[in-house]
């Protein structure tokens, strides 16, 4: 990845950014994010198949804002957040560079959030036959058996929120289960407190994840909640014909337009 | 009490574990799921894994539960009435599988619910509990037991401490008197002591720093770049908290069903921004950086100036889980 | 003790409550059980955790005096999630307490000294209480001297009692409110309380200054207070800092290596500064 390190240099050189937001070495087969300041420190940089966290979560961390203007190492799971949190207005084109990676692990540039949109016109999320077989079969249980499998799924959670941190798309100053006037979800973790947490996480993701595996990866319990964002998808495809962040069309679920077919609204 | 040996067949295991479930303890033990291993409530032996360093989540929750009734109430117009917690019936757990790190955790532990103010529903847990730790054979990079005064073969805070042998049996160290009245109760299951050399059987664990030095430079850092540094890729969430095996703060939160309802006690992170937010919006520790320095501070400042033990057993769990790699180690050997 | 709960709280009878200022509530309240009040016992200083069942528990001081037996008196204002649903209550309701926690104003060592107090806004309750313990026990010090601000006359709290200080011989008392905050009928200062105070101008020989208040005035105040020539452990103020369980256990309201809970909440100016900024 020496173009990689040329770029992000070059970058830094030039004061076009204060910061590079990128994957270096970590411990065991891990890697890390690195926050390069200092030309020296881009050649740390590294990009291969492990490089899988989702930098876009810091790019509304406060403590990363304070660094400056970055540029941010962006592979295909990274691009979608970023024109999610565009569509979103977390983020606009000066607020940042992007060093755009293709699948091929190509260097591509953007000039506009909707080159970005453009690329990913070829790059759609698709959901892999492993988990739509296991949604499928969860999808076809008796409800009591389905309500019995999360609950089981979800006793090892111990509300760490770490899926709630790594996700770029959890960027709430203070989230909903933080609110307590009133408390709308429990704090504790019990089956009925965990249970709320993720169904209020999956359904504030609805129409807005873009399957970047975050929280899952994140979990320090190994629970599946992939499966219930990664649900939503297929049903937001369901009911409204696709998914997969749009600057034209907006977050599915939240957007308004006078020719929607539902009635509801008027 | 003296450690007494002794020597347990690789088959008496099993036996002894369905003895024990027999008996009506409730046994927690190492438990795979996908690449991990938790401890699970387990009442069938084969669902025991031995393929583990440590265990992702920790054994401090046979303790110290996510969640735990502190009382409960019940409001009628006359009167309002306390029904105390502590006077419920609490399980006689046995733990399966600890790791010396884990048993040495469960020292600190019992110091932050003790002292003047002495936690009850904490002790009657604790009282409940049997440790029957096994010795490491392997480690990882994540491991540092031997810098905080522990170690592989380490036996304090167990009740039992088992060694795989070469031949397969295990050496069974006894190491407290309630260990040795499991092995009254069980004596066809032990045999005299074995000779065999414990050491080498067990995992090397390089020593990474020395603990009495870092307490001293922690003295004198509370301003430093360090923490902003290691701490830039923090997501903010609990794992590290959670997974470890000696963290114990705690929120205290009201759960109302009508007019009855409970107190309950709940794991908290100093990870978290909310945890010393004041309803001002003030907040003393406004940054991850600051909050990163609590955690490292109180394991290595706070509480050994306090009780001369860390508040860290070195088992990696913090390192391993976090979503971000932020790694203990690296910030306290980079001091 | 050592085998009772210690997360059970008092169960406590509203005996009466006073409005003091927009927000803000003096709740008296009394034992639901007898044994209880005969062997309750606290010191000025001294705080506890106060609840509504169902919502949760908040931390604030007692104001009431040691001296006066029977109930204890706290003051709040409604902020967040449990002071709001305190301000619900209503005078009869049972609420929990649990208590006294934390250490307490040296008043032993105190005696024979003057004291000169120095409150802001919602600041004057941990205050309140060592005042009328002073005042209860006069004959043990000198003059007593009490400077009280808050941002508008409406937020005065304990009127009635500013009213009876004010006409006591043996108190000096001195009100103020920030520009702007005053009333056509207000005979009282305008100004911020370190100004004030400067103008006050109180001896600082063998004198104790007592301080509470928000942050920014605790900070303009000890250089005013320094100058009129009180050495550091001469002042003393109450620290806050987000708690739960009040004993030294939940984890967070520690500033450093010091315990607000356990250690505090009362400081002197002297130990305040060996203490990191975490307040």
């Amino acid at each position: 990845m020496s173009e990689l390190i040329k770029k992000a240099a070059a970058l830094l050189e030039s004061k076009s950014v204060q910061v590079v937001i990128g994957y270096g070495k970590g411990t065991g087969n891990r890697t890390r994010t690195i926050f390069a300041t200092q030309v020296t420190e881009c050649e740390n940089l590294i990009f291969d198949s492990r490089c899988v966290q989702n930098l876009a979560v810091y790019l509304t961390k406060l403590e990363i804002k304070k660094l400056g203007k970055p540029a941010i190492v962006a592979p295909v799971p990274v691009l979608r957040s970023i024109l999610q949190l565009a569509v979103e207005n977390q983020i606009t084109e000066s607020d940042l560079v992007i060093l755009g990676i293709t699948s091929e692990s190509e260097l591509i540039d953007f000039e506009s959030f909707a080159a970005i949109e453009t690329f990913l016109t070829t790059h759609k999320i698709e959901i892999e036959e492993k988990y739509t077989k296991t949604i499928d079969a969860i999808k076809a249980m008796p409800v009591a058996e389905r309500f019995a499998y999360w609950v089981k799924e979800l006793e090892s959670c111990f509300k760490c929120y770490a899926c709630r941190g790594a996700c770029p798309l959890c960027y709430c100053t203070r989230c909903t289960v933080d609110d307590n006037q009133p408390q709308w979800i429990s704090v504790a973790s019990h089956p009925l407190g965990n249970l709320e947490w993720h169904i209020m996480r999956a359904m504030h993701l609805a129409g807005r994840c873009t399957d970047c595996e975050a929280c899952y990866n994140a979990c320090p319990m190994g629970i599946p909640i992939h499966l219930l964002t990664k649900s939503m998808l297929q049903d937001v495809a369901d009911n409204f014909g696709s998914y997969g962040p749009s600057l034209d069309k907006q977050n599915t679920l939240s957007s308004f337009k006078p020719d929607d077919k539902e009635s509801f609204i008027r | 009490m003296q450690t007494e040996n002794y020597l347990i067949r690789k088959p008496s295991l099993e036996k002894l574990f369905n003895d024990l479930i027999g008996g009506g303890k409730t046994i927690y033990a190492p438990k795979a799921k996908g690449d991990l291993a938790l401890f699970s409530d387990v009442k069938t032996y084969s669902d025991i894994t031995e393929d583990y360093i440590v265990t992702a989540n920790s054994a401090k929750l046979v303790v110290f539960p996510r969640t735990e009734k502190l009382f409960s109430y019940h409001k009628s117009k006359e009167k309002t009435e306390i029904t105390d917690a502590a006077g419920s019936t609490f399980p006689d757990v046995v733990l399966w599988g600890t790791r010396p790190c884990d048993a040495a955790a469960f020292i600190p532990l019992t110091d932050t619910f003790n002292g003047d103010y002495k936690d009850i529903i904490f002790n009657n847990r604790r009282e409940r509990v049997f440790l029957i730790s096994f010795s490491c054979s392997r480690s990882d990079e994540y491991c540092f037991c031997t810098s905080v005064n522990s170690g592989p073969g380490n036996t304090s805070g167990s009740d039992i401490l088992f060694t795989k042998l070469s031949g397969g049996d295990y050496l069974a160290e006894v190491i407290t008197p309630k260990g040795q009245l499991l092995v009254s109760e069980n004596s066809d299951l032990f045999e005299t002591k074995s000779e065999e050399d414990k050491e080498q059987q067990l995992a090397v664990v390089a020593t990474r720093f020395n603990q009495v030095e870092i307490q001293a430079k922690l003295q004198n850092l509370f301003e430093n770049p360090v923490w902003d540094d290691k701490s830039r890729a923090c997501l903010g969430c609990g794992s590290c908290a959670y997974v470890c095996p000696v963290c114990s703060c705690f929120d205290i939160q009201d759960e109302a069903h009508g007019n009855k309802g409970t107190r309950l006690r709940c794991w908290d992170s100093c990870g978290f921004g909310l945890f010393t937010l004041h309803t001002s919006g003030h907040n003393p520790r406004e940054t991850q950086g600051a909050r990163w320095r609590q955690r490292i501070l109180h394991k290595f400042l706070y509480v050994p100036n306090k009780s001369k033990i860390a508040g860290c057993v070195g088992c990696g769990r913090c390192s391993r889980s976090c979503p971000a790699d932020i790694n203990i180690l690296d910030t306290l050997t980079s001091l | 003790m050592s085998n009772q709960n210690i997360y059970i709280p008092y169960l406590m009878r509203i005996e009466k409550i006073t409005l003091e200022a927009p927000g803000v509530k003096t709740f008296r309240l009394k034992f639901e059980n007898e044994e209880d009040a005969e062997t309750f016992s606290f010191k000025a200083g001294q705080f506890g955790e106060y609840s509504i069942m169902g919502v949760g528990e908040s931390t604030f001081c007692i104001a009431s005096s040691p001296t006066r037996k029977g109930y204890i008196e706290c003051t709040f204002r409604q902020a967040g999630k449990v002071t709001s649903a305190l301000a619900l209550a209503e005078e009869g309701d049972v609420v929990g307490f649990r208590g006294p926690y934390g250490n307490t104003f040296p008043l032993d060592a105190w005696k024979g000294k003057s004291l000169l107090f120095i409150a802001g806004g919602i600041a004057l309750p941990p205050m309140r209480c060592v005042i009328w313990n002073a005042l209860d026990t006069r004959e043990n010090f000198k003059d007593i001297t009490i400077v009280y601000g808050a941002k508008s006359v409406d937020d005065l709290v304990y009127k009635d009692e500013l009213a009876e200080w004010r006409s006591r011989p043996d108190v000096k008392l001195v009100t103020t409110v920030d520009p702007g905050g005053e009333t056509p009928d207000w005979k009282g200062e305008i100004g911020f309380v370190p100004m004030v105070l400067e103008k006050t101008a109180p001896s600082s020989e063998n004198t104790i200054a007592i301080v509470c208040g928000p942050p920014i005035m605790i900070k303009f105040t000890f250089p005013v207070l320094e100058k009129l020539g009180f050495t550091e452990e001469n002042i003393y103020t109450t620290l806050e800092n987000r708690m739960k369980c009040g004993f030294g256990k939940c984890g967070r309201c520690n500033v450093g290596e010091v315990y607000v809970c356990k250690d505090g909440p009362v400081f002197s100016y002297e130990q305040l500064k060996l203490l990191p900024a975490e307040y």
